[in-house]
């Protein structure tokens, strides 16, 4: 019986969910990754490279910092995991660095990505530009729109972006077409997938370039507040990458509370919505089994989320898990919620957060803590990418005034 | 012997598989093209199921699957359509589609209907091979169904012949490691199905993706028992309309006749 969470089994299972659900024209490359890419990983040389550049380039370890106010307001201990600071601004590098070293060592020289906020693209085209790799990035249209400096930011990186526009035009579409140009270019191409989604074995060797947070977060604890666990991790989720960094060093530790907070657009109920584990069922999606939001004829329906990296009508297989398991606690924050929260802790801690990093502190409101407790929140995202989003909001505040 | 095994047993040579998607261009066409191309000439048809996310297609099935599912075309739709399918047409009928629509149906209900209307095999290009193996043969076996996977040019020989075992009725040769619909370099095709004729396997062999008229139909069968024509028919229904003159045109080229 498998029983640890935060690794699948031999087949890419986390309990029900997970697998290889590909075409058989992928069938080579997902083979090729599976049997290599633990070797890889282990190998020291690979280990040497990746580590130095998570210090020097991307800027880890990232600060856990007491968010003094912010922990006043709830009267508890709350820490922030400063993913904002990486360079490129989020997470998703952490994951980047990892995939593009595994490709050189493939001896691929063409990377292709999709992205929703265009967190993972930037952090794509940048590490593609220090390896001097091809980059192509796949984006929906509408996303394009809505998150304007991040493609340009790719553009000055020297990556080509390519707008899907199929489909609801967003997140879903650009991985569709990503997809696409992997299955017709076999041979020179590595797919960088940019969450804990898609055929084994991407969530679970994501999961683990993504881990160094909760090494972190650990040695952090124990080091500057001598305990060597934390009350409990909460995250946002939309593939669900730095939830599944933040936590999985505790995923096995019962006595941690993990907290998962999903994206409910206009509400969970109001059919503009990205709370997939409240509205999905079981199904696959982009290469695994999943929870998927689709109608009752299996069409996978388009979210609703106002950040475009929540924006994503499924969830990885791992979390699925853990939402059917009960291990983690699964929540979800209104766009109107997380806009709110985004403004309260610029002003709380001087700390512009990514609209998706904003759904994480937007549940604070709901949530019960004991003085003692020691809640750690991943903070995976800073909020330049968003300003236009956050200035039509200071306009509509001045409007009203 | 299965209707499939049966057409193979009669004729093994330039065997013509038309694939068009079920609902389109009319969410009541299916009955009709169905009805037209055996009168005209094709020896087997593949109905695809319309999926909102069907990644192993190109851009023209894609827009056909679009425009199926904003007419209303289900599952549930094309099995009501379907229950006539026996009292027009005698050849093989395979459905191909995705396994997320499948699952939500209901795998097991899905293949009792396939069955109970005369279909014959299921293309389901990601299910995997593990799960078929553990879950989902005995239950095709159960409603007499056959199932057909798919070889790419970068299949292993020890895959090819995995999956030709799994496989009954027809071995679905994809011509290259690509989306449906793309133009292929024939000399290499050739090389392909020379070394999976050089197998000797226990299925025949159609060749997929990329055949549009009747040179390449003829070079694609050249080497194998038949191939399989998709986005050429349904770029020619789209532009010359799904009449009874356009199909019989559009096969009777193909063919050459
Ligand atoms: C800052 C930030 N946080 C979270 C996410 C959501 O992705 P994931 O759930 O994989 O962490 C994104 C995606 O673009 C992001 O940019």
């Amino acid at each position: 019986m498998h029983t640890q969470f935060s690794v699948p089994d031999a087949d890419g299972y986390y309990g029900e969910f997970g697998g290889a659900y590909i075409p058989e024209m992928l069938f080579q490359n997902v083979e090729q990754l599976r049997t290599q890419y633990r070797l890889i990983m282990e190998e020291e040389s690979f280990q040497k490279e990746f580590n130095a550049l998570l210090k020097d380039y991307v800027g880890r370890p990232t600060p856990l910092f007491h968010a003094k106010r912010l922990s006043e307001k709830y009267a508890t201990t709350i820490l922030l995991k400063r993913e904002d600071l990486c360079h490129t601004g989020a997470h998703k590098i952490n994951n980047t660095v990892g995939q593009v070293l595994l490709a050189q060592r493939l001896g691929k020289k063409r990377i292709i990505a999709e992205t929703g906020a265009g967190q993972h693209g930037v952090a794509t085209a940048t590490v593609c530009a220090l390896k001097g790799l091809e980059c192509i990035v796949y984006m929906g249209e509408k996303d394009m729109q809505r998150q304007e400096p991040n493609v340009a930011r790719m553009r000055m990186l020297g990556a080509t972006v390519i707008p899907a526009t199929s489909g609801s035009k967003t997140l879903k579409d650009a991985t569709n077409e990503a997809i696409r140009d992997w299955i017709n270019n076999p041979v020179d191409t590595h797919y960088i997938i940019g969450s804990v989604v898609g055929p084994h074995p991407y969530p679970d060797m994501v999961a683990r370039f993504q881990s160094i947070i909760s090494k972190e977060i650990q040695d952090q604890l124990l080091n500057e507040y001598g305990v060597d666990k934390p009350t409990r991790v909460m995250a946002c989720v939309g593939g669900g990458s730095n939830a599944a960094g933040a936590f999985y060093h505790f995923l096995d530790d019962s006595e941690v509370e993990i907290v998962a907070v999903e994206a409910a657009g206009h509400g969970v109920h109001s059919g503009m919505s990205a709370a997939t584990t409240q509205l999905g069922v079981t199904g696959v999606l982009h290469g695994s089994k999943s929870i998927v939001m689709q109608t009752s004829d299996g069409q996978v329906v388009e979210p609703h989320s106002i950040s475009a990296g929540l924006d994503y009508p499924g969830i990885g297989p791992l979390h699925a898990h853990l939402f059917n398991s009960g291990r983690g606690i699964f929540i979800n924050a209104t766009d109107e919620e997380a806009m709110k929260a985004a403004f309260e802790i610029s002003q709380l801690e001087g700390i512009i957060p990514a609209l998706e990093t904003a759904h994480a502190f937007a549940v604070l409101n709901d949530m019960k803590f004991d003085p003692s407790d020691i809640t750690v929140i991943c903070l995976s995202g800073r909020g330049d990418k968003d300003l236009s989003t956050y200035m039509a909001e200071l306009k509509k505040q001045v409007d009203h005034e | 012997m299965s209707r499939i095994q049966t057409l193979f047993h009669r004729k093994n040579t330039r065997v013509l598989n038309i694939y068009f998607t079920a609902g389109y261009p009319e969410l009541n066409s299916t009955l009709a093209i169905i009805a037209q191309l055996e009168k005209s000439g094709a020896d087997v048809i593949e109905i695809g199921m319309p999926y909102s996310d069907p990644i192993a297609d190109g851009p023209v099935i894609q827009q056909s699957s679009a425009k199926a599912l904003q007419n209303g075309m289900s599952i549930e739709v094309l099995f009501t359509q379907l229950s006539e399918l026996r009292s027009l047409c005698s050849i093989p009928v395979v459905l191909m589609g995705y396994m997320n629509p499948v699952l939500q149906y209901g795998f097991e209900k899905f293949c009792e209907q396939a069955s109970k209307v005369g279909i014959d095999g299921i293309i389901l290009p990601d299910m995997p091979v593990i799960e078929f193996e553990r879950v989902y043969s005995p239950v095709l076996k159960k409603y007499g169904l056959d199932m057909i996977f798919l070889v790419t040019p970068e299949t292993s020989e020890q895959r090819v012949r995995l999956l030709n075992q799994c496989s009954s009725g027809f071995l679905y040769a994809v011509s290259s490691s690509s989306t449906t619909g793309k133009d292929k370099d024939f000399s290499k095709v050739e090389q392909y199905l020379e070394r999976l004729l050089s197998y000797r396997l226990h299925n025949p062999i159609l060749v997929g993706f990329g055949i549009h008229n009747a040179a390449t139909f003829t070079a694609a069968t050249k080497y194998a028992q038949g191939a399989i024509v998709g986005s050429a028919f349904i770029k020619w229904l789209d532009e010359k309309g799904a009449t009874t003159e356009s199909i019989d045109h559009f096969v009777k080229n193909i063919k050459g006749v």
